[in-house]
């Protein structure tokens, strides 16, 4: 089946992007197809630029970077969420004036449209929400 | 009370648990829900739990300088969203009687969400 994912908790503050983590490993093991994660509401900031998390714990930004490398899995952030939140890649940088990007490839900047999208086009959307 | 036989259809339900300020769960669920319909969808939205006191009139902004979610609560028409549902024992914790509602919402009973949640196929919880 062809999934999407909604996360909506910030990485490390709550189980949500872990459980999705661990969903979308289980996932792609199974043979399904992982073809999007869209982060919204404090979920964008699993798209940190900088996360640095002790290194006897995960990762989640790699984790989600090697989903995107091994599987084509798309990572798009609610550019609304995350501006207001201070996700920028180095074009909104730019445009507000702001010294450096926090997000970057393969995250990318998206509209709400693409979780409409989402839901309508996938056989499956499933949320993590703290 | 609604039966539910006469429970909307459609292709985006969006509940909406939070009340407004304090969060950005209710505001970034009704941008959702806006963008949906913006987009041609036929949207739902269900107010349960503490949601419902989104729907309460004469709100203003917060001290917090919020701009609060009564504006886009105004705007539904305008993206001809008309299926407002509010779980009716909710509004009734709240005291929210259907004169106090800036916008008017269809009471459902509890055991009527279920239902609901079956005649649309994309759901988002908020």
């Amino acid at each position: 089946m062809r999934y999407a994912l909604l996360v909506q908790g910030g990485p490390y503050s709550h189980q949500a992007a872990h459980s999705a983590l661990r969903f979308a490993e289980a996932l792609v093991r199974r043979g399904h197809l992982l073809e999007t994660v869209f982060f919204y509401h404090d979920g964008v900031y699993n798209a940190a630029r900088l996360l640095a998390p002790p290194q006897d714990e995960p990762h989640l930004g790699d984790a989600w970077r090697r989903l995107h490398a091994e599987h084509g899995t798309r990572l798009q952030v609610c550019i609304a969420a995350g501006l207001r939140r201070g996700l920028l890649d180095e074009r909104e940088a730019a445009r507000h004036g702001k010294a450096g990007a926090s997000l970057e490839a393969p995250f990318e900047l998206t509209g709400l449209g693409q979780l409409v999208d989402a839901g309508l086009s996938h056989d499956r959307l499933i949320t993590f929400a703290p | 009370m609604s039966h539910e036989s006469t429970l909307p259809e459609g292709d985006l339900l969006v509940v909406l648990r939070h009340g407004p300020h304090g969060s950005l769960w209710l505001r970034e669920g009704l941008e959702a829900a806006l963008v949906a319909a913006a987009l041609g969808q036929r949207v739902s939205l269900l107010f349960m739990g503490p949601g419902v006191a989104a729907l309460a009139a004469n709100q203003q902004r917060g001290p917090l300088e919020q701009k609060g979610t009564l504006p886009m609560l105004e705007m539904l028409p305008l993206y001809e969203v008309e299926s407002l549902l509010a779980v009716d024992e909710d509004l009734d914790a709240l005291g929210l009687a259907p004169e106090r509602l800036a916008v008017p919402a269809e009471r459902i009973a509890p055991t009527a969400v279920a239902a609901l949640m079956a005649r649309h196929p994309l759901v988002l919880n908020f």
